[in-house]
This record gives C-alpha cells, structure tokens and sequence, in this order.
C-alpha cells in the first residue's frame, strides 16, 4: 500500500505557502482522473473549462491573501448536483445531455470560497443504488478492488477521493447514500442534519429524506467543507434558519464524559463477522479514549426499512413525474401525446427506478394511501421518538454502517438483499439526524466503515467524537492502491 | 320579471329540482408567483419568457410560499366569512400534461387555509344563502397552443409556461344553489367581492376568473341527490346561465325518459350552445394526493389574521345596506353605486364633499355614467376627477349655475379637467338669478309671445315652456330656469 494521500488540509497549507499553485494541483488531478477512469469510471463529466477558469480564479485569490480554506482546492461533485452550463444526468438516461440553467446553492457556496470543480461523479440513476450498479453510464470500480462495488448511490465520490484524484466531493444520501460508500472505499462520509444544507438544486429523490454532505479523507476536512455548504438558504423552505455550529473550534474537546449509546439492533441484521469485530474495536477504543459506552435499545428499527421503501418511492414517484420528455432531456417522440409519454420514460429510465416509482405510485394510490403511505409517516414518527428518548440518556450512538464490506459486482441481483446494505444507515434518514462514517479497519484488505449519530442539530458533536477516535487510529492514513504516491 | 320567467322554466324542468354547486378558480392579483419570484403579470410577454427554472420545473428546484398569496386568501375567506385554519398545509396533485411542469400541481387537500364560509344575496326578492365548502390556494397551470382546432384532431401542440405557477385560489361553493338564475348571481356577487377586496380582476374571458359547475337533479321535494355531472368551459356569466340550463333540460330529458346520467364531464361548446361529454367516471384521475415534502405546514397566527381582518374594506352587500340607510337612496340606486369599491368611493367622495346624496346619485349614475361608457374612462381616471365633480355639483348646488351649464361643462372638462369655479366666472357662465333682471325678461316673453299666453290662459299648461325657452335664449341658457317659472306664474296668475 501507497504513502498517506493528502488531506484538503494540506493541500491548502500548500497553496497558501506558494508551494504549489491551483492549475498544478488541477493538473495532477486530471493526470491522475486519466489513469485510474479506465478502472473506475468515477466520473461521468470532466468539467475541465470550468475547473481552469476556477483555479486562475483561486491563483488570484489567494495572491490577494483569501483566507478561505477551499480556494484552489479541486473537487468532484455527485451528478445529482446542478452546475450551470454544465451536463448534469444524475446517472440517468433520461437526463442525457441535460444542462442546467442555475447552480446549486451548496455548490455555489463551495465555488464561492475558491473550490474548483474537476468533474461530475457517476452514481446510481436518480441517487437510488447501493452499489453504484444502477448507473446507466456503467458501474464504478471500488479502489481497493476495482472488481468490487464501491457503494452506492453517491459511489464516484467515495472512489475518486479514496483513489486520490480529489480531497473532497460532495454526495448526497437519502438512506446512506453518502455513508454506505464511504464506509465501503474506507474514506470519510458525513449526512448532515435534515435541513442543515440547503437542498436546492440537488436533483430531488426523497424530498423529506435528501441531504447533500462532503465526502473526505479526515473529519477535520469533512467538517471544514461542511461548515462551508451548512446554513438557511431562502431557496429551501425546509433549510433551517437556526444558526449553524462551527464544528472546528470544538473538534479537539475529545470523548471523555461523552455517553455512547450502542442500539443492540444495529449490531442483528445479517452483520458480517468481521465487521462486527472492527466496530467493537472501534468501541474498545472510544472507551479507551473515555467514552462511556451504554447498551440501548431501539425496538422499532426493525420497520425502518419497510418505512423507508414506502416513503421514498412514494416521494420519488411524485419527484421524477417531471421527465415526461417535454421540457427536457430526453424525447421519445410519438404520434400521440400518452405514447411519447410512455416511450420517453420506459426507455430513458433503468429498472430499480422504474420499480420505486411503481411501488411509489401504488403507495400513494386511492385506497392504498392510509395502508402504506399514512401508515409509513406514523412509524416514521415513533422512530424518530425513540431516538428523542434514547438522546436523553447517551450524547451520541455508535454502529456499522454496513453490514458488508464492499462485494462483487453483480453479487446481488436481488433487490430485497440491495435494500438490506442500508438497514443501519436509513434510520438516521427517517430521523432527520446527523451521522458520519469514518475508516475503522479492514476485512481482507476491505475498507469497515464505523457510524457515529447525534441528535438533531448536534453536527459539530458527530464530528468532535469522529475526530477524536480518527487521532487515536490510523486507518484513514491507509492509502487505496490506486492512491497516487505523496 | 324575465328572471322570474326563467327561474320558472328551470324548476319547471318536469318536476325535477336542479342542485347546482359551483368551483371557482381565481387568479390573484400579486405581484410574484405563487413559488417563485417571476412576474404574475404575464399578459404580453412572449411565450415562455415569463418563467424561471422553478417554474419551468427543472430538476432540483423547490418552490418558497409567497406570503402575499397566503394573505390574499385569507382575505378571501374572511369576506366569505370563512373559518381560517391555524394549522395548513401544502399537497401534490399528482398528474401528466404537458401544461404541468413538475406533474404535479402543489395544492391543498385536506388541511385547506379556510373552510365552512358562506355568501347570501338576493335572488327575484328572496335571500339566497349558499354554502362555502372551503378557500385554498394553488398554483395555475401553463397554456397549450394547439395546432389544429381542438386538441383531439391537433397535430401539434405548443406549451406556454408564463402562465406557471400564478397564484390561484379555489373558492368550492356547497350545491345550495337551485337554479341556473341563482348560479349565475352567485358568481356575480362573489366576483364582485373578490375584486372589491382588490384579489382578483375578475375577468372571465381571459380566465384569471374562471367557474366549474355540478349538476344534478332530484324530484322535487326531496332531499336525495342525483348523480353529478360537472360543466365545464364555460367563460362568461352568459355562458353560464345558458350551459347550466341547457345541461338541467339535458338531465331532466333522460330522466323523464326513464334513462339514467352517467357520471362525467361535460364541456359547453358556445358556438352549438350544448354540453358535450369529456371524461366519463372511469377515466377519472387518482391524484395520488400527499404532503408537499418541500414545504414546511403553515401555521397562521391569530395576530396575522386579525391584522389581515382589520384591513378588510366594507363589504358590497353592507355598503349597499348603508348606503340606502345613510344617503336616504332607493335599493337599485344603492346597489348601482356599491357595484365596484372604486364607484362607492367616487360617490361617498362627492356626499364629502358637500354634494347633496340625491344630487350626486343622479348625477353619477346618469350623466357620469354615460361618459365613462361612451369614453370607457373611468370618473376616478377622468382629467375632471371626483374633486372636479363634487366642485361642479356643488356650484349647481349653490345655484351658481344651471343644469344645462353643468352638463355642458362636465361634458367639456371630463377628459381635459380643469377648474369649474374658474371657468365659470371666466366665460360668465354663472346662473341669472337677478329678479328685477328676469322680471324684464319675462315681460318681453309675454308681450312678443301673444299665442303662447293665450294657449296657457286656456289651460294648455305645455305653452309654459315656450315662455321659458324665450328668456332662456335671451339669456344665452343662463337663466335661472325655476325663477322664470315663478315670475311668469305670477305674472299670468297660473
């Protein structure tokens, strides 16, 4: 295994310090894009204009003493995030082609503070995927094994940073879509607070569930890039107006005191025995470093996953009704207005979306509503109750966030066995909390990813606890075999 | 009378007794669109330049609730005498048509902003009271150009979205109404009210003020409700009364036959004056209704809608009342004058004034209004104005000038403006009231009009005006009219 890759951390030292400029930290980004795509096809669009026309930006900038830690900084962002001008598909089909008018707000924030994006990064189709298979544009290659999945949806951004090319990317995870990946390519990958980063201009999957968040090789650089994009934004009517904890000033305050709550389901469904035993030396450590760890229980986790395949699709059905082909993107075009409808969308969407917004649709219907969809809120409801009530005891949880290091390709044709990869990560979705994966070992030279969760608004403290096991541990400095030598 | 006629003909439709409940859509007049920041103002525009990405419904966008929008129905409701709710919320109608950008209309569904109003007026001498089901707010679709006639035998269609996103309310009335004369007075009055309170411009042709009906019948007498058939296209108070009393001699026919109505849409076709069949029962949409995840519910204080309930103008129905009780005028003159805020206005401006009520009635309902209808200006927009008028009116008053002298003014000023007083001491316009002046005048009348006095001595009371008209030309129609009367009455000892 390769040298420790760099951190966004000190490739800012590094610019500010005139050790090296933007278009060269660019350079070697696309050097290295060129050499690993053919393996990992992390990326669906190059944004090669964009990025120079930044980074000259940033040279000049940070010439003029910005103190901004992103500017000059390269990045990749998850193809569900809007650029304007640029093609943004969210791995579907249906989208090809497509070129946004407007920007994303997160995005904007990001480009405001000097970051220069280098590309749009593949995903599942519309953010729906846990294996990155779902992509119509093919799958991504997972750094550690490029025979392997690296995790899905937000996929091309966990393997571009694992792989080096980038320090940072942006996801966005509706039920682990950020998490799972990064667990899965041994990077860092945190789901803000519902409401903490504006969603406006994330190409919408589940409304109610979306957040877009940094994936990073440290929390310290996760929790930088997240203190960039958080915030009210007018444009998002569920964007909260509350003021945004600064997690970087209280990184360092470390576990001690802290209660650790430890959901004895989440350590049940279908874990693979070697991650269990990474996540309980992940524990160990925590309790070393003077955590208190504290067995609870959280009893309806077990419906969390049916919650989630109601809501979602339901939620999805309504959201992709907009490519009908007249607007945008793809057209089918037909004699009659009902056969290019149908046409359009059955061969501009892959099967996993067809199927949620089947079982969407169904949810919603007359008759069924009160069965599935009301039904589905209620739980929704007491799950998020029963955090409340175990937030009143401990200060934060801990778990796998996969029950499976990264497979095959292809190993899971099943759908219902798909779904399950996500069984730790969607109840922090359904509860609107903050969570973070963090590198905490291997399997068979695979990445384990360890889940931290706080309560509702608590982001800087997800942020304090993973920063203060990552300083105990190592595993974030170990490189992926496609990493660039430092 | 004719009303009367035809309410007749209507529940006369063989035994049966219609029920009509109407749904209006009315657009609001803010000055952004309901979630974004584009113009609701899109008359003009070329197709698809009054549109943004929200209302394009581009991927990624999320919609922001226009405060005004909300304030707007409020409103509404509160001169529906609606019950607001505390507690709303926003849904997605879920449904494909190129004229929906998101396939989806943001609605309201079960938490609407207000419900359980009402609107009385009077119908043929009689209080007709209906029912308001509820007031809720939503978006307006774009427009379809079809290329080709109608749209089953177009071969292209063309979207327009400038339209996307206006505010709309929708105004469900209970089926209280009993007659196609009773629907039609319902919509006039409640345009009346919506554009009173300064909402909506009430402009059916153009549709910002739009109405869909539902018709059944049921045996006169009874309490049962017959299968509904909703009416639609129908785009004047005119189209109205005729859809609805084609669509109750329609239904009454094939239930006198024995035959039994099928639960569907109908479209008014104008030019063949019928009703035709759209979209029958089992076509019909499953909206897939359900909470719009991209807006937080909407909690309306109680402050918010008292502030709201204060700034409510008077009503037109009250300020009818008032006006006859306060000004002393007859019913229809009170309600000519209380049709729109701005005529209301224009009158009490005048009484303000000093104008005597009778005076100023007379004078704004008969001479203004043929003006503001031959010019089609307005008397607020008018170069004379209200304070014009009022200066006008009272120097007619003060008997400074005569009738005739005032039309003619009002006539020259109306578009022009300028001072009345001014002009009438300029050009010496005022009124001869000059007894010992007119005394002269009426002698010369008599002496060089020996036919007229005769006529009159005869009894023949019409030659009087002869006699008037002769010192009317002596005087260039300065005279003052009613003091030549009494000195020629005097005079001949009439």
């Amino acid at each position: 295994m390769s040298e420790t890759p760099s951190t966004l951390r000190q490739l800012a030292s590094q610019l500010r310090q005139r050790l090296v400029s933007p278009r060269e930290l660019l350079d070697d980004a696309y050097a290295h894009i060129e050499s690993t795509e053919p393996r990992l096809h992390a990326y669906l669009t190059l944004t090669r204009e964009l990025a120079e026309r930044q980074a000259d930006d940033a040279e000049r900038r940070l010439r003029d003493g910005d103190p901004s830690p992103l500017c000059g900084i390269p990045i990749a962002l998850k193809d569900v995030l809007c650029v304007e001008g640029s093609e943004t598909t969210a791995g579907s089909k249906i989208l090809a082609g497509y070129r946004p008018p407007y920007t994303a707000t997160a995005v904007e924030r990001l480009f405001a503070a000097g970051a220069v994006c280098v590309g749009k990064t593949n995903c599942d189709e519309f953010a729906m995927g846990s294996s990155n298979e779902n992509s119509a544009y093919g799958p991504v290659g997972n750094p550690w094994d490029v025979e392997r999945v690296p995790g899905g949806s937000s996929g091309g951004s966990a393997a571009t940073v694992a792989a080096g090319s980038v320090t940072c990317s942006l996801g966005s995870d509706t039920g682990g879509s950020i998490r799972q990946p990064a667990a899965l390519c041994g990077v860092v990958g945190f789901k803000p607070t519902y409401g903490r980063v504006s969603r406006y201009g994330l190409i919408a999957f589940a409304s109610s569930l979306d957040q877009i968040g940094p994936l990073t090789r440290s929390v310290e650089d996760c929790a930088t890039v997240f203190s960039v994009i958080a915030g009210h934004d007018e444009r998002d009517s569920t964007s909260s107006t509350a003021p945004v904890e600064d997690p970087l000033p209280g990184l360092d305050a470390g576990v001690r005191g802290l209660r650790v709550g430890v959901p004895d389901e989440y350590f049940a469904q279908g874990l693979e025995q070697g991650v269990r035993s990474r996540v309980e030396d992940a524990m160990r450590e925590l309790e070393r470093l003077g955590a208190e760890l504290v067995r609870v229980s959280l009893p309806s986790s077990d419906y969390a996953l049916a919650t989630y395949y109601i809501i979602a699709p339901a939620e999805c059905s309504s959201n992709l009704a907009r490519y009908d082909g007249v607007r945008f993107g793809m057209r089918e075009q037909r004699p009659s207005l009902l056969d290019m409808y149908m046409t359009t969308r059955d061969h501009g969407f892959g099967p996993e979306v067809k199927r949620r917004i089947m079982l969407g649709t169904y949810a919603l219907s007359s008759g069924y509503y009160d069965a599935y969809y009301r039904k589905a809120q209620k739980v929704r409801t007491v799950i998020a109750r029963e955090f409340a009530r175990v937030f009143e005891d401990v200060d934060a949880l801990v778990a796998p966030t996969s029950p499976s290091v990264a497979f095959p390709m292809g190993d899971r044709s099943d759908p219902l066995s798909m779904y399950l990869c996500d069984v730790i990560t969607i109840p922090a979705n359904l509860a609107g909390l903050p969570a973070i994966s963090v590198p905490c070992g291997f399997v068979d030279d695979l990445p384990v990813g360890l889940q931290i969760i706080a309560p509702r608004f608590q982001d800087a403290r997800v942020f304090r606890v993973a920063h203060a096991y990552e300083r105990a541990t190592e595993w974030h400095r170990v490189a992926s075999p496609l990493a660039p030598a430092a | 009378m004719t009303q009367a006629v035809a309410t007749g003909s209507a529940t006369a439709a063989r035994g049966f007794e219609p029920v009509i409940g109407l749904e209006v859509h009315a657009q609001l007049l803010t000055r952004s669109k309901m979630f974004c920041a584009c113009s609701a103002d899109y008359a003009g525009k070329q197709p698809n330049d009054n549109t943004c990405p929200v209302c394009l419904g581009h991927p990624g966008v999320l919609p922001v609730i226009n405060r005004r929008a909300v304030e707007f129905t409020v409103r509404t409701a509160l001169a529906l005498d609606c019950e607001i709710a505390s507690f709303t919320k926003f849904d997605r109608k879920n449904y494909f048509y190129p004229d929906l950008p998101k396939g989806y209309q943001i609605s309201q569904y079960d938490l609407p902003l207000s419900r359980d109003g009402h609107l009385e007026f009077q119908l043929d001498g009689a209080l007709v009271r209906c029912g308001i089901t509820r007031v809720h707010l939503e978006e307006d679709t774009g427009t379809m150009h079809h290329e080709g006639d109608v749209l089953q035998r177009a071969t292209s269609s063309l979207v327009d979205l400038n339209r996307s996103g206006v505010p709309l309310m929708e105004i469900v009335g209970e089926p209280d109404l009993r007659s196609p004369e009773a629907a039609r007075e319902y919509l006039i009055r409640l345009r009346q009210i919506l554009v009173y309170i300064g909402v909506n411009d009430g402009n059916l042709e153009k549709g910002s003020f739009r109405c869909d009906a539902n018709v059944s019948l049921r045996p006169a007498g009874t309490e049962s409700l017959g299968t509904k058939v909703e009416v639609k296209n129908m785009n004047s108070f005119r189209a109205v009364h005729r859809a609805l009393e084609y669509e109750v001699q329609r239904q009454a026919g094939v239930l006198a036959a024995g035959g039994a109505l099928a639960q569907e849409t109908r479209g008014w076709v104008e030019a063949e004056g019928r009703t035709v069949s759209q979209r029958s029962k089992e076509y019909a949409h499953d909206y897939r209704y359900f909470p719009e995840p991209d807006l937080p519910p909407l909690q309306l204080d109680e402050a918010f809608v008292e502030r709201v309930r204060s700034e409510l103008p008077e009503l037109p129905e009250a300020r009818r009342l008032r006006f006859q009780s306060q000004y002393g005028l007859k019913p229809y003159d009170a309600s000519v004058l209380t049709a729109t805020r701005e005529e209301a206005d224009a009158y009490e401006e005048l009484v303000a004034a000093g104008v005597p009520a009778k005076l100023a009635a007379n004078w704004q309902m008969v001479e203004v209004a043929a003006l503001a209808n031959e010019l089609r200006v307005t008397l607020a927009q008018s170069g004379l104005g209200v304070k014009g008028l009022a200066e006008l009116l009272t120097l007619l008053d003060a008997g400074t000038i005569n009738g005739p002298t005032a039309k003619e003014l009002l006539a020259e000023l109306y578009l022009g403006g300028g001072d009345p007083g001014a002009i009438v001491s300029a050009r010496g316009l005022a009124q001869v009231s000059d007894e010992s002046e007119l005394a002269a005048l009426v002698e010369a009348a008599i002496a060089e009009n020996e036919a007229a006095v005769a006529d009159l001595r005869a009894g023949k009371e019409k030659a009087l005006a002869r006699l008037v008209g002769h010192v009317m030309k002596a005087t260039q129609g300065k005279a003052n009219s009613q003091l030549v009367n009494k000195l020629l009455r005097e005079r001949l000892g009439g």
